[in-house]
């Protein structure tokens, strides 16, 4: 007997149900709570962002993948949804719209297609778009609309401050913490996700509730999140502990500067964090370290970006050094 | 908590269809066709010539070499021919084709032998026995049993650990063998703790089978050094180092066996063809074979003789149902898939798993995305991803470095990888380039 049809190839024969894109839309899903709050506390601006941003990415996949790299076009795939959205997540709502297709262009163009695309690019593609807006243009990726005040309409800049900002600022001029924290919102507040602020960084519980969504689909675990935050509130805390007219809570430290929208979306980014668990687990410290020695110390009041940017730098280097351990490796037979 | 390998590991769809089915006995085929490489190391040499009568259980083929093994005809017949067909391994290997004598009284009535408990042969009798009658690992291995059992002066072997685990999906045999020939094994087991003085000896089946626990567990009640050990169901739990490593926390090292931590791992059905052996004279000709699949009309477990074509299993069952896109000689993640069904079943054929286009169907491969699936599923701690890209980049130096030789095939890093990289393919493809290296090297 010999049938055509009868396929012979190599074992296993059967597939789990898991497939990348699947993996990536349950991102995007993942998203949808903070997604919807930022578009009630900034309004239709913060929907026409998100929407430029996530239209400006998939449009730069595919004209670079089809007219200049000539490669499989994969738009369909997720990955420069997300990138998109998370972009638009990183930024003011009242940032000018061509901004945005700049750092899209950034971000696709240079972050993610130049190194190869996806699963080659070493570093999250979003925040390099945002990084490159900030060092680009200061003024504007730093003037943050306040919450609620102008949710009806589409408006070019209102200054306002994030909370991280705002501590940054009053401690330049010589004011205590107790001065400060009068003029900030209070922790429900931030919490909830009505302060100013990127889109995307703005309530805490939204964004939690995402990343237990991710963790329980197993699109990531706990560890990079977790750890990560953890670090933060600890070497926060040491500070505050120390100095609290100096330092601000650890509290706050972790309900702002898109601590929380880091942690669970831009380092547990699979491409661009390590594979095994011992190297996550150095990697989101590395993270904590960097992003609470900007904050104390540093002239820039946020630093999850630039910490995760740096750390994605180490990723290579951490996958070589902690490797999983081979089993029967170091073991001595019992019985010679 | 039930015991399981503590890394890696996948849990796929099991589908045991024929959990239930009573294993029956196949009808005899008109004609067997028995290769004479049933077991790895290196062929037997045939003893008997064309138009020879034989004899049920005559040897037809002596053992050619250490680990090798001697081969019996299954049937009562005539010799026809001796000729190079292809086997489940897709290549043309020598075989002995009997033509089956219908009228023989050996072959039509098949003997229900009587329970025998009692030992009563000597334990070096046991031994040579076991290398005489044939008997390989069968759990598709096919590994000499005589050559596990040859314990070098000095090495003290404590645990004897019966593999009854049958962790890929489809297959029951082992299932069915432990329900319906308990006691049988457990004489089996008696007889090698006896032979090779071996003082524990523990059971491990996964906990989709807690029929067989339970009967096993009734029967063993008063047995001293005989114990049951129900597995958590996870794959690869069959595979020895991982069963070892499950039952009694011992690790197997890199490159060594069971043996080195005083442990030897045999599965349930090659227990029970020892007992047939020692207690019966029987030597190894026949096994269980699965033959199942999501869209068979009557998937079964059946007694089949060594040599039976697989399209006589395939016919049993009701035929290949309209969409087959695989025929699978042992279950889906390690077995082979078969080119046509006219190759016999061997020593090493646990199940004949027919696939349907539904099931059959891969994705195209994609990027990787550095998701570490593959890594955490891999129940020997590699990094399959890594050990992928070095193969195609031909790093094959760098890959030797990374234990690309560890790998057991096991095949969970290809089953989960969302990307549907076909890792273990290039593994396989740069472990035999990293052998020969190394070979060349020595
Ligand atoms: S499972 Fe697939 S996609 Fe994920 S790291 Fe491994 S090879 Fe890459
Ligand atoms: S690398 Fe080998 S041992 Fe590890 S999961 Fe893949 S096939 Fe199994």
């Amino acid at each position: 007997m010999n049938n055509p049809k009868i396929i012979v190839s190599a074992s296993p024969h059967v597939h789990s149900d898991r497939t990348s894109k699947k993996i990536m839309y349950d991102v995007v899903f993942a998203l949808i709570p903070a997604f919807l709050i930022s578009l009630y506390v900034f309004g239709i601006g913060a929907f026409v962002l998100t929407l430029v941003a996530v239209i400006s990415c998939l449009l730069f996949e595919y004209l670079i993948q089809k007219y200049i790299l000539k490669t499989n076009v994969t738009i369909g795939d997720g990955s420069a949804l997300i990138t998109g959205i998370l972009l638009a997540f990183n930024l003011p709502s009242s940032l000018p719209l061509w901004m945005v297709v700049v750092g899209s262009f950034v971000a696709i163009g240079i972050a993610k297609l130049s190194f190869g695309g996806l699963g080659y690019n070493i570093f999250n593609p979003a925040l390099i778009g945002r990084v490159f807006l900030l060092v680009s243009f200061p003024v504007q990726m730093t003037m943050w609309p306040t919450a609620f005040e102008n949710n009806t309409t589409i408006v070019d800049a209102i200054s306002g401050a994030t909370p991280l900002g705002a501590i940054k600022e009053g401690l330049m001029f010589g004011e205590t913490m107790t001065q400060i924290s009068s003029k900030l919102p209070s922790n429900t507040d931030m919490l909830l996700g009505f302060t100013g602020g990127s889109l995307g960084e703005m309530s805490a519980i939204a964004l939690i509730l995402g990343g237990l969504f991710l963790i329980i689909r197993k699109v990531i675990t706990w560890h990079i999140p977790v750890i990560m935050l953890a670090t933060i509130g600890i070497m926060t805390g040491i500070f505050w502990i120390v100095d609290p007219e100096q330092y601000a809570t650890p509290l706050l430290h972790l309900l702002s500067g898109g601590a929380i929208l880091g942690a669970f979306f831009m380092a547990t980014d699979l491409v661009t964090s390590p594979v095994t668990k011992k190297g996550m687990v150095v990697f989101a410290i590395g993270i904590g370290i960097i992003t609470g020695v900007i904050r104390l110390f540093g002239s820039y009041p946020e630093g999850v970006s630039f910490a995760i940017l740096i750390m994605n730098a180490f990723v290579p280097l951490i996958n070589t050094y902690f490797k999983p351990r081979r089993f029967g490796a170091k073991i001595k037979s019992k019985i010679v | 908590m039930l015991k399981t390998f503590p890394k890696g590991g996948v849990h796929p769809p099991e589908n045991k269809i024929t959990f239930n089915k009573q294993i029956k006995r196949m009808s005899l085929p008109k004609a067997v066709y028995v290769p004479i490489s049933q077991h790895i190391g290196i062929p037997s040499e045939i003893v008997v010539e064309v138009k020879e009568k034989v004899e049920k259980g005559q040897v037809i083929a002596k053992s050619g070499g250490y680990v090798s093994s001697n081969i019996h005809s299954p049937v009562a017949g005539v010799v026809t021919k001796l000729d190079k067909i292809i086997d489940t391994s897709g290549y043309k290997k020598q075989c002995i084709v009997i033509r089956t004598d219908l009228k023989d009284e050996s072959n039509l009535e098949e003997k229900e032998y009587l329970l025998k408990k009692e030992i009563t042969s000597p334990p070096h009798e046991i031994l040579q026995r076991i290398t005489d009658y044939g008997i390989v690992g069968l759990g598709g291995a096919t590994f000499p049993s005589h050559v596990k059992l040859n314990i070098k002066e000095g090495k003290k072997i404590d645990y004897l650990i019966l593999n009854g685990v049958e962790c890929e999906p489809y297959l029951t045999a082992d299932h069915r063998l432990m329900l319906e020939k308990a006691e049988e094994i457990i004489v089996g087991i008696k007889i090698l703790k006896y032979a090779l003085n071996i003082d524990k000896a523990i059971i491990g089946i996964e906990n989709n089978k807690t029929d067989a626990i339970d009967r096993l567990k009734r029967l063993t009640k008063e047995e001293k050094g005989i114990q049951v050990a129900a597995l958590q169901v996870k794959y690869p739990q069959g595979s020895e180092k991982q069963l070892v490593k499950a039952l009694i926390k011992r690790e197997v090292p890199k490159n060594g066996l069971p043996l080195d931590v005083g442990v030897i791992v045999h599965n349930v059905g090659t227990i029970f063809a020892i007992y047939q052996a020692i207690q019966h004279n029987i030597p190894l000709t026949e096994r269980v074979v699965t033959v199942t699949g999501k869209k068979l009309e009557n998937p079964s477990n059946f007694w089949v003789k060594i040599g039976t074509p697989i399209s006589d299993l395939i016919n049993e069952v009701g035929g290949l149902p309209e969409g087959t896109r695989k025929i699978l000689n042992g279950g889906p993640m390690m077995g082979k898939a078969i080119k046509n069904t006219d190759v016999p079943v061997t020593k090493g054929t646990s199940g004949i798993v027919i696939i349907h286009e539904e099931e059959a169907s891969r994705g195209e491969p994609q990027n990787c995305i550095r998701c570490g699936e593959c890594v955490s599923v891999c129940p020997m701690g590699l990094e399959p991803h890594l050990l992928m890209n070095l193969t195609e980049k031909g790093m094959y130096e760098k890959a030797a470095y990374e234990d690309i030789l560890t790998c057991i095939e096991c095949g969970s890093c290809s089953y989960v990888c969302p990307s549907n990289r076909p890792l273990l393919d290039y593994i396989r493809f740069g472990k035999s380039i990293v052998k020969k290296l190394e070979t060349a090297k020595n």
